[in-house]
């Protein structure tokens, strides 16, 4: 077991802006990801994509490979294909990988494990063929792959738009968007227009208007203010989604995209015990932080999506301010005016955050489903029995899953915790914090007896 | 439905993996995940609970719905494992079973 100054988890843009710099300026750093290499979801295969699929995936895309190079050349240790099964507040990382298990240790702990997609309970979001809009651009940019057949995308927020226009340049064209915003969301949006008229706020509004033109060039078939949504199984392989628009509508798919915004993925910092705080404007729970991005523990960090969803500019940036900190606390002298003008682009690149998060807000009903849908996905606990579980006394997620196993899968409650604290809030009247968040015990992935036996067996 | 291979297109030789005994062509780099996606695979599993059809959803490791048997090891999260020639892949039926074949 070797002592690190610092344990980097996770290689998307916080990590990797994180990991860059502490090496950079001399701090022993190992940086860890389960999956083969750098980039995280944004860039995903950033180092072994084909030069035609770089052009699809657009220029934001292709800002990775500068970071990912500069990653390389800092010289922080770098292990992929390697999982966090289990941290400890003493900066104490037990890995896996191929090899089996081990144990490392470190002075600070840098959490930067992004965000996951918000889960989207509908009737039918369990069959086969329906995933995630971001699984399907995951599989475009991770191995070039491509929907055939009639795809419906289904939900709200930028990644609908980035992954149909996707689509589009890369040649597909039986697309359908079924919009799911409400119509009072361009209005409720407008307070946040001024601020996000400042910094680099005019730059991610051009964006999204150029996607937008984009597919309205294409002349793609867009159905607003989709409501009543449900998925069914069209008995020949391919699926039925209805939903009631400008009327009621019933399509037939080979395959449907859903997805309602992003969440910051705070697995592992709830297992550490980190404070968390509910934030109505994105609705999801985020680790508190401090001006340095220090969470409640001392030791622990946190940058870029996993502590509050602002893109991957915003990562990056904060990937450096944390490691900026965690330098000084290692006895390192930092140039102050280089922090402050850190902290400087980071607010400029989150001008236009409050817009977009208004603007995609998704729809309440979504959040607390019909009592007919599936909302822990690996124990099949549907919405009505967390209802009744609720109202004869459970007094919120943590009870919800010792009654209704819900949250005790493989996912261990990562898919149903939000839909959990939210029926919770409603049911019991509550705010969200007094309703509360799955507790999350280690194994942070599924680990065998056997492995932590022979693991065991090793240390004296 | 299949999905569309983009730039370099299946190749007419190469590796192979077996899904339930039917060897399927991939190409390097890709995830058991998108190897059986871009052959027309949709049900990965069947849920221990119902013994209803799952496939992949979040294609990012975190939802687990996408959990298959390699090699003889079940709870393989097909999206996060790399496809290699002779691997020998199978849904997962019901429960994960040890390496031994005893239940959960």
């Amino acid at each position: 077991m070797s002592r690190w100054d610092a344990i980097v988890i996770g290689a998307g843009p916080a990590g990797i802006g994180g990991a860059s710099l502490l090496a950079e300026r001399g701090a022993r750093v190992l940086l860890v990801d389960e999956t083969p290499g750098p980039g995280g979801q944004i860039w995903r295969g950033i180092e072994t994509v084909p030069e035609s699929r770089a052009a699809i995936l657009g220029p934001d895309y292709r800002a990775g490979a500068a970071e990912v190079a500069r990653l390389r050349a800092s010289g922080a240790t770098l292990a992929f294909s390697t999982e966090a099964w289990r941290v400890e507040p003493d900066g104490t990382v037990w890995l896996r990988d191929a090899g089996g298990l081990r144990r490392e240790a470190a002075r600070h702990l840098l959490v930067a494990t992004g965000a996951m997609e918000r889960p989207v309970p509908l009737p039918g979001w369990t069959l086969p063929g329906v995933t995630t809009i971001g699984g399907l651009q995951i599989l475009l940019k991770r191995e070039g792959l491509l929907p055939r057949g009639p795809l419906a995308l289904v939900g709200t927020g930028p990644l609908v738009y980035l992954y149909a226009a996707q689509c589009l340049t890369a040649g597909k064209r039986d697309l359908v968007l079924v919009d799911t915003a409400r119509p009072g969301a361009m209005l409720a949006a407008l307070p946040h227009l001024p601020r996000a008229l400042l910094g680099h706020g005019p730059a991610y509004l051009a964006k999204g208007a150029g996607l937008l033109w984009q597919l309205r060039r294409a002349g793609i078939a867009v159905h607003t203010n989709a409501r009543q949504i449900g998925i069914e199984p069209d008995g020949d392989g391919g699926l039925v989604l209805r939903f009631l628009g400008r009327g009621r509508h019933r399509l037939r798919l080979s395959r449907i995209g859903l997805h309602e915004g992003v969440i910051p993925e705070t697995h592992l910092l709830r297992s550490l015990g980190c404070r968390m705080l509910w934030s109505a404007a994105a609705v999801a729970f985020h680790p508190a932080r401090d001006r340095d991005l220090c969470s409640s523990l001392g030791h622990v960090h946190v940058a870029g999506d996993a502590g509050g969803v602002g893109g991957a500019m915003v990562a990056l940036l904060e990937g450096r301010i944390a490691a900026m900190a965690i330098l000084e606390r290692l006895g390192h002298q930092v140039d102050p005016l280089l922090v402050s003008a850190t902290r400087r682009a980071r607010r400029a690149h989150l001008a236009a955050r409050p817009l977009i998060e208004r603007l995609y807000r998704p729809a309440p009903e979504l959040l607390t489903p019909p009592d007919e849908v599936v909302a822990c996905r690996c124990e099949e606990v549907r919405c009505g029995e967390i209802r009744a579980s609720l109202a004869a006394g459970a007094a919120g997620p943590n009870q919800l899953k010792a009654f209704l196993r819900c949250g005790m899968g493989p996912c261990q409650g990562r898919i149903c915790g939000p839909t959990l604290a939210q029926l919770t809030a409603r049911i019991r009247g509550v705010t969200m914090e007094e309703a509360g968040w799955l507790t999350v015990r280690p194994p942070l992935r599924p680990v065998s007896v056997g492995e932590i036996a022979a693991l065991a067996s090793e240390e004296p | 439905m299949p999905f569309i291979r983009l730039d370099p297109p299946t190749p007419e030789a190469g590796p192979e993996l077996f899904f339930e005994g039917r060897p399927l062509r991939f190409r390097p780099g890709e995830t058991v995940a998108g190897a059986l996606m871009a052959a027309g695979v949709t049900a990965f599993r069947e849920t221990p609970v119902s013994g209803a059809a799952r496939g992949p959803w979040c294609l990012m490791g975190a939802c687990f719905d996408c959990l298959v048997s390699i090699d003889g090891q079940d709870n393989q999260r097909a999206c996060m494992v790399a496809a290699r020639a002779g691997m020998k892949v199978r849904r997962q039926i019901g429960a994960r079973r040890d390496a031994a074949g005893a239940g959960k």
